[in-house]
Protein backbone atom coordinates (compact mmCIF):
# COMPACT_ATOMS: atom_id res chain seq x y z
CA UNK A 1 0.00 0.00 0.00
CA UNK A 2 1.29 3.42 -0.77
CA UNK A 3 0.19 6.80 0.44
CA UNK A 4 0.42 9.99 -1.00
CA UNK A 5 2.95 12.84 0.66
CA UNK A 6 2.42 16.55 -0.46
CA UNK A 7 4.71 18.79 0.19
CA UNK A 8 2.84 22.08 0.97
CA UNK A 9 5.46 24.23 0.54
CA UNK A 10 5.33 23.05 -3.46
CA UNK A 11 2.58 21.44 -3.73
CA UNK A 12 4.70 18.40 -5.41
CA UNK A 13 3.96 14.93 -4.56
CA UNK A 14 5.15 11.80 -4.50
CA UNK A 15 4.25 8.15 -3.28
CA UNK A 16 5.43 6.73 -0.01
CA UNK A 17 4.89 3.06 0.24
CA UNK A 18 3.86 1.81 3.54
CA UNK A 19 7.16 1.21 5.77
CA UNK A 20 9.03 3.02 4.14
CA UNK A 21 10.06 6.81 5.15
CA UNK A 22 8.80 10.17 4.11
CA UNK A 23 12.48 11.15 3.21
CA UNK A 24 14.08 7.85 1.62
CA UNK A 25 11.06 7.75 -0.83
CA UNK A 26 11.33 10.90 -1.59
CA UNK A 27 15.39 10.32 -2.52
CA UNK A 28 14.22 7.04 -4.43
CA UNK A 29 12.69 9.93 -6.85
CA UNK A 30 15.89 11.76 -7.13
CA UNK A 31 13.45 14.68 -5.95
CA UNK A 32 14.51 17.35 -3.10
CA UNK A 33 11.40 19.10 -2.03
CA UNK A 34 12.65 18.44 1.84
CA UNK A 35 16.93 18.83 2.67
CA UNK A 36 18.23 15.75 2.48
CA UNK A 37 21.39 15.57 5.32
CA UNK A 38 22.08 12.26 7.23
CA UNK A 39 19.22 10.26 6.90
CA UNK A 40 19.20 8.93 10.25
CA UNK A 41 17.23 11.25 12.63
CA UNK A 42 20.31 12.85 13.64
CA UNK A 43 20.98 16.24 11.87
CA UNK A 44 17.37 18.04 11.53
CA UNK A 45 18.20 19.42 8.28
CA UNK A 46 15.37 17.48 6.80
CA UNK A 47 12.65 18.31 9.57
CA UNK A 48 8.88 18.87 8.59
CA UNK A 49 6.06 20.13 9.98
CA UNK A 50 3.18 17.23 9.41
CA UNK A 51 -0.47 19.65 8.60
CA UNK A 52 -3.82 18.68 9.34
CA UNK A 53 -5.17 15.55 11.51
CA UNK A 54 -2.74 13.12 9.86
CA UNK A 55 -1.84 9.70 10.89
CA UNK A 56 1.64 8.44 10.82
CA UNK A 57 4.20 7.17 13.69
CA UNK A 58 7.89 7.72 13.99
CA UNK A 59 10.77 5.94 14.73
CA UNK A 60 13.34 7.38 17.10
CA UNK A 61 14.62 10.98 16.43
CA UNK A 62 17.40 13.21 17.83
CA UNK A 63 15.77 15.35 20.73
CA UNK A 64 18.44 17.73 19.49
CA UNK A 65 16.09 18.58 16.72
CA UNK A 66 12.90 17.74 17.63
CA UNK A 67 11.08 18.16 21.41
CA UNK A 68 8.54 16.34 22.73
CA UNK A 69 6.37 19.58 22.50
CA UNK A 70 7.94 19.99 19.03
CA UNK A 71 6.15 16.29 18.71
CA UNK A 72 2.87 17.16 19.98
CA UNK A 73 2.57 19.67 17.45
CA UNK A 74 3.15 17.78 14.49
CA UNK A 75 6.92 18.26 13.95
CA UNK A 76 9.06 15.25 12.63
CA UNK A 77 11.91 14.42 10.89
CA UNK A 78 11.45 13.06 7.60
CA UNK A 79 13.56 10.59 7.29
CA UNK A 80 11.95 9.16 10.80
CA UNK A 81 8.57 9.68 9.58
CA UNK A 82 6.32 6.88 8.08
CA UNK A 83 3.02 7.58 6.94
CA UNK A 84 -0.26 5.84 7.99
CA UNK A 85 -2.33 7.38 5.51
CA UNK A 86 -1.85 10.75 2.91
CA UNK A 87 0.46 13.34 3.87
CA UNK A 88 1.05 16.93 4.02
CA UNK A 89 3.94 18.19 5.12
CA UNK A 90 5.69 21.39 5.10
CA UNK A 91 9.78 21.84 5.31
CA UNK A 92 10.94 23.12 7.94
CA UNK A 93 14.39 23.15 7.65
CA UNK A 94 17.21 23.42 10.86
CA UNK A 95 16.25 24.04 14.40
CA UNK A 96 18.98 26.60 14.68
CA UNK A 97 20.16 29.20 12.18
CA UNK A 98 23.55 28.41 11.48
CA UNK A 99 25.15 31.21 9.63
CA UNK A 100 27.50 30.01 6.98
CA UNK A 101 31.09 31.12 7.52
CA UNK A 102 31.81 31.17 3.56
CA UNK A 103 28.40 32.77 1.76
CA UNK A 104 27.40 34.74 5.58
CA UNK A 105 30.55 36.48 5.80
CA UNK A 106 33.47 36.79 8.31
CA UNK A 107 33.70 34.06 10.90
CA UNK A 108 33.90 34.57 14.91
CA UNK A 109 37.42 35.47 15.35
CA UNK A 110 39.10 34.51 18.78
CA UNK B 1 60.18 7.74 17.24
CA UNK B 2 60.53 10.69 19.80
CA UNK B 3 56.92 11.78 20.40
CA UNK B 4 56.35 12.64 23.60
CA UNK B 5 53.54 14.42 25.25
CA UNK B 6 49.78 13.78 23.83
CA UNK B 7 51.00 10.58 21.35
CA UNK B 8 47.36 9.88 19.60
CA UNK B 9 43.75 9.72 19.31
CA UNK B 10 42.61 7.30 21.89
CA UNK B 11 39.07 6.68 22.22
CA UNK B 12 36.12 8.76 21.25
CA UNK B 13 32.49 8.12 22.99
CA UNK B 14 29.84 8.40 20.46
CA UNK B 15 26.26 9.05 21.13
CA UNK B 16 23.85 6.23 19.27
CA UNK B 17 19.69 7.10 19.33
CA UNK B 18 19.39 2.78 18.92
CA UNK B 19 21.98 0.65 20.33
CA UNK B 20 21.53 -2.62 18.35
CA UNK B 21 21.66 -0.97 14.57
CA UNK B 22 24.67 1.08 15.89
CA UNK B 23 26.66 -2.23 17.19
CA UNK B 24 25.65 -4.17 13.39
CA UNK B 25 26.82 -0.74 12.08
CA UNK B 26 30.45 -0.49 13.80
CA UNK B 27 31.02 -4.28 13.87
CA UNK B 28 29.21 -6.07 11.14
CA UNK B 29 29.67 -2.80 8.26
CA UNK B 30 33.12 -1.03 9.20
CA UNK B 31 34.51 -4.20 11.15
CA UNK B 32 35.54 -3.35 14.62
CA UNK B 33 35.33 -5.96 17.26
CA UNK B 34 33.21 -5.64 20.38
CA UNK B 35 35.33 -5.84 23.16
CA UNK B 36 33.39 -5.08 26.59
CA UNK B 37 29.54 -3.48 27.74
CA UNK B 38 29.35 -1.99 30.95
CA UNK B 39 26.82 -2.04 34.03
CA UNK B 40 25.64 1.18 31.81
CA UNK B 41 25.10 -0.45 28.75
CA UNK B 42 27.91 1.22 26.77
CA UNK B 43 29.53 -0.98 23.96
CA UNK B 44 33.62 -0.63 23.55
CA UNK B 45 34.89 -1.60 20.15
CA UNK B 46 38.41 -1.97 18.60
CA UNK B 47 39.93 -2.09 15.44
CA UNK B 48 41.88 -4.97 14.38
CA UNK B 49 45.18 -3.05 14.73
CA UNK B 50 44.48 -1.53 17.46
CA UNK B 51 46.57 -2.55 20.68
CA UNK B 52 44.20 -1.13 23.35
CA UNK B 53 41.28 -2.41 25.05
CA UNK B 54 38.99 0.20 23.04
CA UNK B 55 38.67 2.72 21.01
CA UNK B 56 35.32 3.64 20.43
CA UNK B 57 32.77 3.74 23.12
CA UNK B 58 28.72 3.62 21.60
CA UNK B 59 26.19 5.41 24.35
CA UNK B 60 22.46 5.08 23.55
CA UNK B 61 21.07 8.46 24.19
CA UNK B 62 18.45 10.67 23.24
CA UNK B 63 20.71 12.35 21.14
CA UNK B 64 23.37 11.54 18.73
CA UNK B 65 26.51 13.52 18.68
CA UNK B 66 30.31 13.24 20.53
CA UNK B 67 30.48 12.87 23.99
CA UNK B 68 34.39 13.19 23.86
CA UNK B 69 37.08 12.52 22.63
CA UNK B 70 40.25 11.30 24.43
CA UNK B 71 43.76 11.43 23.50
CA UNK B 72 46.95 8.51 24.61
CA UNK B 73 49.37 10.76 26.82
CA UNK B 74 52.68 9.12 27.45
CA UNK B 75 52.98 8.22 30.76
CA UNK B 76 51.41 9.63 33.91
CA UNK B 77 54.21 12.16 34.17
CA UNK B 78 53.33 13.51 31.22
CA UNK B 79 49.72 13.21 32.19
CA UNK B 80 50.37 15.35 35.41
CA UNK B 81 52.81 17.72 33.78
CA UNK B 82 49.89 18.53 30.81
CA UNK B 83 47.17 18.97 33.91
CA UNK B 84 49.46 21.26 35.46
CA UNK B 85 49.74 23.43 32.40
CA UNK B 86 46.07 23.16 31.78
CA UNK B 87 45.08 24.42 34.75
CA UNK B 88 48.01 27.09 34.86
CA UNK B 89 46.74 28.28 31.35
CA UNK B 90 43.28 28.41 32.97
CA UNK B 91 41.64 25.57 32.13
CA UNK B 92 39.02 23.87 34.23
CA UNK B 93 40.19 20.25 34.66
CA UNK B 94 38.38 17.42 36.17
CA UNK B 95 39.46 14.32 37.22
CA UNK B 96 37.23 11.19 36.11
CA UNK B 97 38.17 7.70 38.45
CA UNK B 98 40.44 4.96 36.39
CA UNK B 99 37.44 2.32 35.92
CA UNK B 100 34.87 4.88 35.16
CA UNK B 101 35.46 3.99 30.96
CA UNK B 102 36.32 0.21 31.91
CA UNK B 103 40.14 -0.22 31.65
CA UNK B 104 40.81 2.67 31.18
CA UNK B 105 43.18 4.93 33.49
CA UNK B 106 42.22 8.10 35.21
CA UNK B 107 41.24 10.95 32.45
CA UNK B 108 41.69 14.52 32.74
CA UNK B 109 38.30 15.96 31.60
CA UNK B 110 38.52 19.60 30.07
CA UNK B 111 36.29 22.01 27.82
CA UNK B 112 38.34 23.50 24.70
CA UNK B 113 37.25 26.59 23.26
CA UNK B 114 34.97 25.24 20.68
CA UNK B 115 33.02 23.64 23.31
CA UNK B 116 34.00 20.15 22.80
CA UNK B 117 34.88 18.26 25.89
CA UNK B 118 38.72 16.29 25.37
CA UNK B 119 40.00 13.84 28.06
CA UNK B 120 43.96 12.99 28.14
CA UNK B 121 44.81 9.42 29.93
CA UNK B 122 48.03 7.68 29.87
CA UNK B 123 46.46 3.90 30.57
CA UNK B 124 44.23 1.42 29.15
CA UNK B 125 44.46 -1.98 29.23
CA UNK B 126 47.18 -3.27 26.42
CA UNK B 127 45.26 -6.51 24.81
CA UNK B 128 47.05 -6.43 21.53
CA UNK B 129 46.44 -6.43 18.19
CA UNK B 130 44.75 -9.34 16.34
CA UNK B 131 48.06 -10.79 14.73
CA UNK B 132 49.82 -10.67 18.23
CA UNK B 133 53.74 -9.34 18.32
CA UNK B 134 55.47 -12.17 18.08
CA UNK B 135 56.36 -13.40 14.36
CA UNK B 136 52.86 -11.55 13.35
CA UNK B 137 50.85 -12.30 10.35
CA UNK B 138 50.50 -9.41 8.18
CA UNK B 139 46.70 -9.37 8.81
CA UNK B 140 44.26 -11.97 10.50
CA UNK B 141 41.45 -13.83 8.99
CA UNK B 142 37.81 -13.66 9.42
CA UNK B 143 37.67 -9.66 9.55
CA UNK B 144 33.96 -8.09 8.90
CA UNK B 145 32.65 -5.54 6.42
CA UNK B 146 35.22 -2.51 6.08
CA UNK B 147 37.96 -3.94 7.93
CA UNK B 148 39.21 -0.76 8.93
CA UNK B 149 42.72 -0.69 10.59
CA UNK B 150 42.35 1.93 13.64
CA UNK B 151 40.09 4.97 14.35
CA UNK B 152 42.06 7.56 12.95
CA UNK B 153 40.70 11.23 13.82
CA UNK B 154 38.00 13.52 14.60
CA UNK B 155 36.62 16.82 12.79
CA UNK B 156 34.45 18.99 15.12
CA UNK B 157 32.46 21.77 14.71
CA UNK B 158 32.56 24.97 16.73
CA UNK B 159 33.23 28.58 17.66
CA UNK B 160 36.40 30.52 18.60
CA UNK B 161 39.12 28.86 16.48
CA UNK B 162 41.63 31.45 17.01
CA UNK B 163 41.68 30.42 20.80
CA UNK B 164 41.57 26.78 20.15
CA UNK B 165 44.60 27.07 18.21
CA UNK B 166 46.75 28.79 21.04
CA UNK B 167 44.88 25.59 23.47
CA UNK B 168 46.01 22.70 21.17
CA UNK B 169 49.76 24.05 20.04
CA UNK B 170 50.87 26.07 23.12
CA UNK B 171 49.59 23.91 25.81
CA UNK B 172 48.76 20.81 24.42
CA UNK B 173 51.69 20.23 22.35
CA UNK B 174 49.66 19.62 18.81
CA UNK B 175 51.36 21.42 15.68
CA UNK B 176 48.94 23.22 13.49
CA UNK B 177 49.38 21.91 9.92
CA UNK B 178 46.44 23.03 7.61
CA UNK B 179 44.49 26.02 7.62
CA UNK B 180 41.49 27.65 5.82
CA UNK B 181 41.87 31.28 6.57
CA UNK B 182 39.72 34.04 5.26
CA UNK B 183 40.95 37.02 3.84
CA UNK B 184 40.61 39.34 7.08
CA UNK B 185 43.20 36.46 8.57
CA UNK B 186 39.69 35.09 10.46
CA UNK B 187 40.16 31.27 10.58
CA UNK B 188 37.75 28.84 8.84
CA UNK B 189 39.58 25.36 9.86
CA UNK B 190 42.07 24.30 11.32
CA UNK B 191 44.10 21.08 11.47
CA UNK B 192 46.18 19.79 14.35
CA UNK B 193 49.07 16.84 14.18
CA UNK B 194 50.35 15.48 17.88
CA UNK B 195 51.80 12.80 16.19
CA UNK B 196 53.47 11.87 12.17
CA UNK B 197 49.95 12.45 10.99
CA UNK B 198 48.96 15.15 8.77
CA UNK B 199 46.08 15.66 11.27
CA UNK B 200 44.90 14.18 14.54
CA UNK B 201 42.04 16.16 15.38
CA UNK B 202 40.50 18.97 13.35
CA UNK B 203 38.06 21.79 13.52
CA UNK B 204 35.67 23.88 11.42
CA UNK B 205 34.42 27.05 12.18
CA UNK B 206 30.47 27.01 12.99
CA UNK B 207 28.61 29.36 15.45
CA UNK B 208 26.74 26.32 17.38
CA UNK B 209 29.36 25.33 19.53
CA UNK B 210 30.20 21.20 20.33
CA UNK B 211 28.99 19.67 16.98
CA UNK B 212 29.90 16.58 15.61
CA UNK B 213 31.40 16.13 12.21
CA UNK B 214 32.68 12.98 11.90
CA UNK B 215 34.74 10.37 13.44
CA UNK B 216 37.21 8.95 10.55
CA UNK B 217 38.79 5.36 10.75
CA UNK B 218 41.79 4.33 8.31
CA UNK B 219 42.18 2.04 5.68
CA UNK B 220 45.59 1.44 3.68
CA UNK B 221 44.47 1.52 -0.18
CA UNK B 222 41.97 3.31 -2.72
CA UNK B 223 41.02 -0.34 -3.62
CA UNK B 224 40.37 -0.82 0.13
CA UNK B 225 38.22 2.56 0.19
CA UNK B 226 36.44 1.70 -3.09
CA UNK B 227 35.55 -1.67 -1.56
CA UNK B 228 34.32 0.56 1.43
CA UNK B 229 31.87 2.38 -0.85
CA UNK B 230 30.52 -1.13 -2.37
CA UNK B 231 29.60 -2.48 1.05
CA UNK B 232 27.67 0.42 2.07
CA UNK B 233 25.42 0.19 -1.18
CA UNK B 234 25.41 -3.35 -0.41
CA UNK B 235 23.77 -2.20 2.89
CA UNK B 236 22.42 0.67 2.38
CA UNK B 237 24.65 2.54 4.15
CA UNK B 238 23.91 7.04 3.77
CA UNK B 239 26.64 8.09 1.84
CA UNK B 240 27.17 11.49 2.19
CA UNK B 241 30.29 11.60 -0.52
CA UNK B 242 32.94 10.09 -2.22
CA UNK B 243 35.16 7.89 -2.70
CA UNK B 244 36.47 11.39 -4.05
CA UNK B 245 39.73 13.06 -2.74
CA UNK B 246 40.47 16.00 -0.22
CA UNK B 247 42.70 18.94 -1.05
CA UNK B 248 43.70 19.09 2.75
CA UNK B 249 45.61 16.15 4.23
CA UNK B 250 45.54 14.83 0.29
CA UNK B 251 43.53 11.51 1.82
CA UNK B 252 41.16 9.79 -0.32
CA UNK B 253 38.03 9.52 1.36
CA UNK B 254 34.51 8.72 1.90
CA UNK B 255 31.72 10.37 4.06
CA UNK B 256 28.93 8.34 5.10
CA UNK B 257 26.35 8.19 8.29
CA UNK B 258 26.03 6.02 10.66
CA UNK B 259 22.17 4.91 11.85
CA UNK B 260 22.11 7.45 14.12
CA UNK B 261 22.93 9.95 11.50
CA UNK B 262 26.61 10.20 13.06
CA UNK B 263 29.14 10.81 10.20
CA UNK B 264 31.84 8.51 9.65
CA UNK B 265 34.66 8.49 7.19
CA UNK B 266 36.99 5.62 5.96
CA UNK B 267 40.06 7.16 4.09
CA UNK B 268 43.34 6.07 3.11
CA UNK B 269 46.85 8.04 2.38
CA UNK B 270 48.10 11.21 3.70
CA UNK B 271 51.55 12.65 3.87
CA UNK B 272 53.82 12.49 6.70
CA UNK B 273 54.08 15.30 9.21
CA UNK B 274 57.13 16.26 10.92
CA UNK B 275 57.61 19.00 13.50
CA UNK B 276 59.61 21.63 11.21
CA UNK B 277 57.53 21.21 8.13
CA UNK B 278 55.62 24.86 8.16
CA UNK B 279 51.86 24.89 7.92
CA UNK B 280 49.87 24.65 4.33
CA UNK B 281 47.71 27.32 3.88
CA UNK B 282 44.37 27.35 2.38
CA UNK B 283 42.67 30.54 0.88
CA UNK B 284 39.16 30.54 2.12
CA UNK B 285 38.18 31.02 -2.28
CA UNK B 286 39.29 27.75 -2.64
CA UNK B 287 37.79 25.83 0.15
CA UNK B 288 35.72 23.82 -2.50
CA UNK B 289 38.90 21.89 -3.70
CA UNK B 290 40.60 22.33 -0.20
CA UNK B 291 37.90 19.95 1.04
CA UNK B 292 36.78 17.92 -1.72
CA UNK B 293 39.09 18.22 -4.39
CA UNK B 294 37.64 16.93 -7.59
CA UNK B 295 33.71 18.67 -7.07
CA UNK B 296 35.81 21.39 -6.61
CA UNK B 297 32.86 23.12 -4.13
CA UNK B 298 31.52 22.07 -0.98
CA UNK B 299 28.50 19.63 -1.04
CA UNK B 300 25.43 21.38 0.68
CA UNK B 301 25.83 19.12 3.57
CA UNK B 302 29.83 19.85 4.48
CA UNK B 303 28.96 23.00 6.56
CA UNK B 304 25.60 22.63 7.83
CA UNK B 305 24.57 18.51 9.04
CA UNK B 306 26.45 17.66 12.11
CA UNK B 307 24.92 16.28 14.97
S1 LIG C 1 18.30 13.84 7.26
FE1 LIG C 1 19.31 14.23 9.17
S2 LIG C 1 17.62 14.13 10.56
FE2 LIG C 1 16.72 13.50 8.67
FE1 LIG D 1 38.48 13.24 8.18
Amino acid sequence: MAFTITVADTGERFPCAEGQNVLAAMVRLGRRDIPVGCRGGGCGICRVQVLGAARYRTLKMSRAQVSAADEARGIALACKLLPEADLTVKALGLLECRLNPVAGGAPHRG
Amino acid sequence: MSFRGVMRPGHAVIRVLEMEPAVTHYVERLGLIKTNEDAQGRVYLKAWDEHDAFSIVLREADAPGLDVMAFKVHGTAELDRLEADLRAYGVNCERVAAGELADCGHRVRFEIPTGHAIELYAEKKYVGNLVGNHNPNPWPEGLKGMQVYRFDHCLLYGPKLADNLDLFTNVLGFDLTERIVTPDGGLLATFFSCSNKAHDIAFVHHDVPDKFHHASFMLMTWEEVLRAADIMSMHDIAIDIGPTRHGITRGRTIYFFDPSGNRNEVFCGDYTWYPDREPITWEAGEIGRAIFYHDRRLNENFLGVVT
